[in-house]
Parts: C-alpha cells; structure tokens; sequence
C-alpha cells in the first residue's frame, strides 16, 4: 500500500520463554506485555488499565511476579519469563490453577492469569503463605468480581491449607 | 452454607465449578482484545476536548490525506441516534452539531497501525464553539441554563410523581417524623476488562460481523441496524469471553458503533481497543444522586408513611436514565410494608458522560437512604435495628400498592441467620471503643417482568440439540460474563433430564446461532433463561422416553429418564443413554427441541405511567451485618467482617451463588468506602485505577455468605436471582455500624478518610461551641 515509515531501532531479544529459548528481533522501546502477546501470541497475558495499575500482565521474571506491562521485553535478555500459559505441565492444570477452578477463585477471569502468576511466585518463595502473606502478595492485582474471598480460598487451598 | 433439601440438586449440592472455568484458569479463554487481528485496521477516536459547545468546523482531509489511512468517519457518516427505550435515543454514536460532554466521540480513523491512527487524529483540524457547562443538578436545572437538549427544559430527563395510600394520614398517625438528606457520589463498574470491539464488513457479501464486549448483543445488532441502515439479517453479533461488566455493557456503546462505521467504510477488519482512561469516559454507570427522605414511624417500629426525593446528574444523554430514576422510586416498595408512599424523582441532564444502568440498578442509593434513616429512627425510639425491620416484613403472596408481586419472601429467615451468625445479640454495644455493628436489608429483581422492546415474544428462548453422538448442546443467546450463566443452564439441562454435566455443551451469544435473548441485565438470565432451559430439556426428556418406551416396549409414563433408561425403577430392562438417542434418531435424525419462558401480563406492574419498573416474578432478598474498625485519628474506616444472607430461592449452583453473593457485598463496600468519579470542569479526574480507588484485596474483608431459599413458585427448581440483591445492604450497613462505633450520622457516601474527618471535627466543633455558649449563658 505504501512504502514503510522509519522503523523503530531493533534489538535481538534471546530469553527463554515457557521453558525454551527463543530469539526475536524486538524494538527497544518494546513492552514485554506486548511482545508476549503479539509477538509470542500468549494472549493469557492481559492488559487492563493503561499501566501498571492493575496486574491483570503480571508474568513471572525469573520467578519474580513483574507487571508486563511496564516492562521492556529487552530488560528480559537472558532470562526465564513464565506466562499463564507455561504453568500447566504436559496440559495438566498446576495446583494454583485446578484451585482457582473448583474453589471460584476466578469468575469473568480476566484478572485471572495475572493473579495466578502473582499467586505462583508467592507459592515457590513461601509453600505455606498466611493470610496476611496472600494479601500483601496480591495486593497490586485487582479483581472486579469475587470480592477476593474466593481468590483467598483458593491460593489457601493450592498451598494445601484447605480441603 | 446450608440449603434445605429439595427436589432438584442431585449435582454435588456444594456447587459445580465453571464449565468455562478451565479455559479461565489456563490463559486459553480469548477475550475481544485476544482475537486474532493480525491483518485488522487499527481504530482510534477523537474526542470532544470541551463539555459543551457547537462544533463549527470539522476537517479531517489533511487526516485522510496521510499514507495508511484507510478511513475516517464523522457524524455526517451516521444520521441516527442510538439508545435504550425507543421513545429517548437522543446519542449519536459520533457528536452531530453539538458535543455535550468532554470525551464525546466526535470523529474516528481506521490506520494501518497505531502510530498513523494517533498522527491521523492530529491532523483533524476542529473547532468548537464553547457553550455554559454544567457539572451539578443545581446548576444544569438553574433557571436561564443553556439546554443539553432543545425538547428538554429545565434540562430536566424525566420526573417522576407517585403517591401511593394516604401520606399525609400516615406522617399524621406518626409518633416519630424524620427527614434527612443523602449524597451518594457516582461511580462507575470498572470492570478488568477494557472495552474493545472487533468489526469486520465484507463488501462482497454485504455482511457485518461484530466481535465485542456486549452484554446484550441483541440490542447492539438492532442498534447496528438502525445506525448502518443494514438489513438485520446481514448482521452478525458474537461475545467472546467478556471481562466482567456490572452493566456497563448493557447499552448498545458508541465505540462499538463507530468500530461498524469504520469497518464499512474501510471495506475491511477493525479493531478498536479502548484504553481505561477511555473506558472510563464511556461511562454509563451509577449516577450521582441527591436523596432527601421523610420517614414516619410509630412508637412500635411500625413505618407509617414515607416521603422520597431522589435527583440523579444523569450525565449528557438519556441511555437507561428514565429506568433509572423509575427503579429510585419503585424500588421502595416489595420489601417492606410501607402503607403510604410518596415518590418525586427527577432525571437530570448535565455536561458529563452519560450514565447507566450499573448493579442493583437505581435501587441502590434509595436504599442507603431508607436503611440509614430508618437505623436512627429505631436508635431515637430506643429499638433494636432487627426489630424494626421485623415489624415490617411482608406477607408472601402480596402484592404491593405499586402493583408489583411478591412471590416467595425470605427477608425474615435472612435476618435471623445474621443476626445469630455475626452474634448481634450479644455483642452490639459491647465492643472495644471505636469498634461498631451495623445491619441493612435489601432486595432486588430477577428480570425486569415487561422488556424494554415489547415485541410480544417469549422472555427467554433455549435450544437444545441433541445428535449422533449422545452430546446435548444447549443454544442460549444469555451473555454469560463471568457470573456463571452457561453453567447455570447447563446444570439446569442435566438436572432435568437426570444425565451426567459432561454431556452438556453450552453455546452462548452469538446472534447467527444462538435465539435471541435479552442478554445480561436486570438479573434475569437465572429466573428466565433457567425457566427455558427446563422447558427445552423436558421436551427433549418427552421425545427420549417416548423412543426408550418402544425400545423396551413399556409404558412412557413408566420409563425413568437419565445416563441408563429403565423401566420403572427396576433394572431388568434398561438402555444407555447412547442406545436411547440412538433409537431416537431413527427415522428423525438429528433433534432439536425448543424451551421458552413468558411472564404473564399479570407480573407486568402496575397501569400507572413507568409502573412496569420494579416488575418482577421474583424479588431476592438480603440481609447483613457489617462490623467495622474506625480510627478517629485519621478517619480510616476498615470493616472487619461481613454476615449476608441471601433468599435466592434456590441455588442452582450454591459455590457460584456464594461468588456472586460475595462480589455483590464486596461492589456495594467499594462504592460506600472508596470509589467515587470526580471530574474536575468536566475533565474526567478519576479515569485510572490509580485514582479511582476500589478495594484491593488487603482492604477486603471476610464475607459469610448464608444462603436461604424459599423455594419460589415460579422460579427454575425455585431459584431467583443471587447477584445484585445483597450490594444495597452494603453501604447503609457501613454507615450504621460506623454510627454504632462512633455515634457519628455520615449522610454522604463514600465514606473517605476526609469525610469522617471532616464529621469529627465538625462535631467537636459544635461540642467546643456548645460548651461555650452554655459557659456564656
């Protein structure tokens, strides 16, 4: 249709993604929601508000919960960003997700990837959160529907606190 | 959670989760945004940068000139307005002459990516002529205002005058008269999701196909017809999976219109992706509302007469406002026995974005009021605030003096479960300083009995399909949102026809495919579209039996229908399911059933002008306790805990009964805690989660959900409606359990650190004053 405009300065992005490597040419100033959806197609990862105010992109960042969302894909050179997408083992649902399911920590789900990865990094640093430690890790991730009793319940429920 | 034993809820009666929970939980549900648009045009939208104001110049050819424009739309492109009832379509879906409010769409560009979209919006050269902008009632209905709209004077929507019985003999046989004043600020649905919508028109075939965010995409296809003058027919409407909507997507929206405008216009795909600030603007929420309320009581407790004001700032134009301020009113009545009423409700325009219909829809403010006044009149009188509520429950069957019905009324029951659960008896008063307990009750309707379009159709329409492969596909046009309405029917096929959940497939929303249903709102799905479901699913039972019967040449009325057919309860001859479709299919082939629902004209409220609002078949019922923490050094209000008790009926599914029930309280806390838009000369101040502050999960509370059912005669297996009931307890809840903690009346919500503030120290003041005065004397 017409000849391209000035294109944004590229850099080679290798980090492994889910657990395999891959390279991709990406532009600096590329946010690492952006890459993941539109680049890597991992539309698991959400975006909800117009930065950094809501969670619903929290990835994991070398099992860190970051905020996709005001991140630059090139900052994850090198390193293991995990997606909603990754947490499931051989398409059987991780504890945080077979939870989330049964107990109705999710409802329109939207916020729900997002919480689950934020609910993931607490779990692999602390197995055994209290309720206090699942507020204060979760706090930065908003969610419209469940009033949060549920999404209480069930993270409680991953860690096996609850039957 | 306890639920009484009943016929139905063979299926695990602690509840079933999500059938489209899985996908949720594993990142592989696609919302708008998540569709494949790879190939798609880029939308964008200019808006109005004034409240108010005549547009004079529009000139969007230095736009269309820009390589990778691909098209442009204005209001010259679209001559007709948009709305809800048919009598207010006052919108235009881009501003035509007049913008009346900051972030009126007024144009909008299809690129070939966002950078030439937002440098196509740039060169869109606009002039307004400013016009007088109005941000309050008082001022948009001041005498000499500008008007929003010419046929509207005094910038007045709608008034609404209803008396109901005697007032005057009421207030007289009073022995305690109150009136006082509440502000309830507006706020708005904010749901995680950002608006999105994604059209495609194909110029070959003259169709248009409407992916988006619509809670009810029957409207919106009816809306699309109208705007685009496209055959109905050539038009197609899905919902993906839609992050959440609380009624901010019930309305037909203009970016959704305006996404259709382009993709014609661009002969091609667009995707238009709203941002929050925008999501925001479009608005239609809660409107502020001012609420002056004259209650009468006597000695006893018993409400004599009742006297209500209500004005909503409705924002720039009509959308749901007439409902709205109907509902105010309306909403009064059906859940005590108030023998006078009196009602005054006034719809104002002003020069902010149009409000809506939003959860507990134009019952909730009314409600804080009614629950706040009728809490000090019982403390003034020296009576427990459950008493009085229990001197005026109604009688089921009734009907009330605005002619709505009342079915099946649980309110009593609700009480006494919170009432012992939180321990009300024995800890009211007796809590550390600063601690407090406060209650309310309320109520709501599932499904509005009269739809907004009277067609004379069904209410509720479900298809079933059953094949080859034993699958039963369930086909309902009910946008399910994420409060679980494909489940919800699903559960009401496999009960019905006793077989396995798995065997159920529901497909939602999509107007090519699926019957028309009036979609999402006035929590109807359950009540209506329950009622269709196990309408459609006995049909199916009738053609399997009869197949089953002369398979193993039985009487019909002898076979038991369910995943094995047998014969009247022995298992000497029986057949599998498989073998029963099977036998079915011969000669027929594949079957298709249809389930409707109708409400009889006798639930359609009462003759008086508006008495379809409030109509129902059947009203939930709640009530709660609050108990709360308030700090009088810094005004911060934390609630502690929440008991709610809910008369749904019967729960279909109890675990989504209980998100439901917990969303509701928690939706009703942030707007009487926290949440509130503010717009600063009609500039929007809030249109961030960072400013517009709902609860986050540290700030959340325990909630106790009871559920209680009544088992309504005309309900699905008994079952009401279970989401927007319990929000309007919330608030006046707070405010009374603040009242108890602090002996501090707040007639304003939310109740923000400075507001609380601001009551200490006026009452200081006053005391310090009093002192004085008393120390001068």
């Amino acid at each position: 249709m017409h000849a391209p405009g000035p294109q944004p300065k590229k850099r080679l992005l290798r980090l492994k993604l889910n657990g395999r490597w891959r390279e991709d040419a990406v532009a600096e100033k590329q946010l690492l929601v952006d890459y993941l959806r539109d680049v890597a197609h991992l539309t698991g990862v959400k975006t909800g508000c117009d930065g950094g105010e809501c969670g619903a992109c929290t990835v994991l960042v070398d099992g860190e919960a970051v905020p996709s969302c005001i991140t630059l894909a090139v900052r994850c050179e090198g390193r293991h960003v995990e997606t909603i997408e990754g947490v499931a083992k051989q398409a059987r649902l991780s504890a945080l997700q077979t939870a989330f399911h049964e107990k109705l920590g999710t409802q329109c789900g939207f916020c729900t990837p997002g919480m689950i990865m934020a609910a993931e990094a607490l779990l692999r640093r602390n197995p055994a959160p209290s309720d206090g430690e699942i507020r204060a890790a979760l706090s930065g991730n908003l969610c419209r529907c469940t009033g949060y009793v549920k999404i209480i319940e069930s993270v409680k429920a991953a860690a096996g606190q609850l039957t | 959670m306890t639920a009484a034993p009943t016929p139905y809820g063979k299926l695990a009666r602690r509840g079933v989760p999500l059938i489209d929970g899985i996908e949720k939980v594993t990142g592989r549900a696609r919302y708008t945004a998540d569709l494949d648009h790879a190939d798609a045009l880029v939308g964008r939208i200019l808006r109005s940068p004034v409240s108010h104001g005549d547009i004079v110049q529009l000139d969007v050819s230095k736009a269309r000139a820009i390589e990778g424009v691909v098209a442009i739309v204005t209001g010259a492109d679209c001559a007709h307005t948009y709305g809800v009832l048919p009598i207010a379509m006052n919108e235009y879906p881009l501003a035509r002459g007049r913008v009346r409010y900051r972030g009126e769409p007024i144009a909008a560009v299809a690129a070939i990516d966002e950078e030439t979209a937002e440098r196509a919006l740039g060169l869109i050269e606009l002039e307004v002529k400013a016009l007088p902008a109005y941000y309050t009632s008082a001022d948009a209905r001041a005498p000499g205002a500008v008007l929003l709209h010419d046929d509207k004077p005094g910038n007045l929507e709608r008034d609404v005058h209803h008396t109901f019985g005697d007032v005057a003999q009421g207030f007289a046989a009073a022995d305690l008269v109150r009136e006082e004043q509440f502000s309830c600020a507006e706020i708005n649905h904010a749901q995680i999701e950002p608006h999105a919508s994604l059209s495609e028109y194909d110029p070959a075939t003259g169709r248009l196909t409407v992916q988006t965010v619509s809670q009810v995409g029957y409207y919106l296809h009816l809306m699309l017809a109208q705007c685009l003058e496209m055959d109905s027919s050539r038009i197609r409407v899905i919902k993906p999976f839609i992050g959440g909507g609380f009624g901010a997507r019930v309305e037909a929206l203009n970016f959704e219109i305006v996404t259709a405008l382009l993709a014609r216009a661009a002969n091609g795909k667009v995707m238009m992706q709203l941002t929050r600030e925008e999501t925001f603007i479009t608005h239609r929420a809660r409107p502020q509302t001012d609420i002056k309320l004259k209650l009468g009581m006597s000695k006893t407790g018993r409400f004599t007469a009742c006297e209500l004001q209500v004005v909503q700032r409705g924002g720039a134009y009509a959308g749901y406002g007439i409902i709205t301020i109907l509902y105010a009113g309306a909403l009064l009545h059906g859940i005590y026995d108030i023998p006078a009423v009196k009602y005054d409700g006034y719809r104002v325009y002003a020069n902010l974005p149009p409000c809506g219909a939003m959860r507990g829809h134009g019952g909730v403010n009314t409600r804080h009021a009614f629950e706040c006044l009728v809490d000090r009149m019982a403390r003034e009188l020296g009576l427990d605030p459950f008493a009085v509520r229990r001197a005026n429950l109604l009688q089921a069957p009734t009907r009330t003096m605005n002619d709505l019905v009342v079915n099946s009324y649980g309110l009593s029951e609700c009480l006494d479960r919170v009432e012992h659960a939180s321990g009300w008896r024995a800890r009211l008063g007796k809590l550390p300083p600063g601690k407090g307990l406060g209650m309310a009750c309320s109520h709501y309707v599932s499904g509005a009995a009269k739809p907004i379009h009277r067609t004379g159709e069904p209410h509720a329409v479900v298809n079933l399909k059953l094949d080859f492969d034993g699958g039963v596909t369930a086909l309902t046009g009910a946008a399910d949102i994420g409060q679980g309405s494909s489940t919800m029917v699903a559960i009401a096929v496999a009960e019905t026809l006793d077989i396995s959940l798995d065997r159920i497939r529901v497909i939602s929303a999509d107007t090519a495919i699926t019957p028309k249903d009036n979609g999402a709102y006035s929590s109807r799905i359950t009540f209506m579209v329950g009622n269709a479901a196990i309408d459609a699913a006995k049909n199916l039972k009738t053609i399997l039996v009869k197949a089953a019967a002369k398979k193993l040449e039985a009487n019909p009325e002898d076979i038991e229908c369910g995943e094995v057919f047998r014969v009247g309860g022995g298992d000497q001859s029986s057949l599998s399911f498989a073998d029963v479709v099977a036998a079915a299919l011969v000669d027929e082939g594949a079957i298709t059933v249809k389930g409707s629902f109708t409400c009889p004209p006798d639930f359609h409220g009462g003759k008086h002008r508006g008495g379809a609002v409030g109509s129902t078949m059947g009203f939930s019922y709640a009530a709660q306790v609050v108990e709360v923490s308030v700090d009088d050094a810094t005004g911060l209000v934390t609630v502690d805990k929440v008991w709610v008790a809910l008369d749904c009926g019967h729960a279909i599914n109890p675990l989504a009964v209980e998100g439901q029930v917990e969303g509701s309280v928690w939706m009703g806390m942030g707007q009487a805690m926290c949440e509130e838009t503010r717009y600063l000369e009609g500039l929007p101040a809030h249109a961030s989660f960072l400013e517009y502050r709902m609860p986050t999960i540290a700030e959340s509370p325990p909630i106790e959900v009871q559920i209680v059912e009544t088992h309504d005669p005309y309900g699905p297996f008994g079952a009401k409606e279970a989401s927007e009931g319990a929000l309007a307890g919330f608030p006046p809840a707070l405010v009374n359990a603040i009242a108890n903690a602090l002996g501090l009346d707040l007639n304003e919500i939310p109740v923000t650190p400075d507001r609380v503030m601001e009551a200490l120290t006026q009452r200081r003041r006053q005391a310090r004053l009093a002192k004085s005065v008393k120390a001068a004397s």
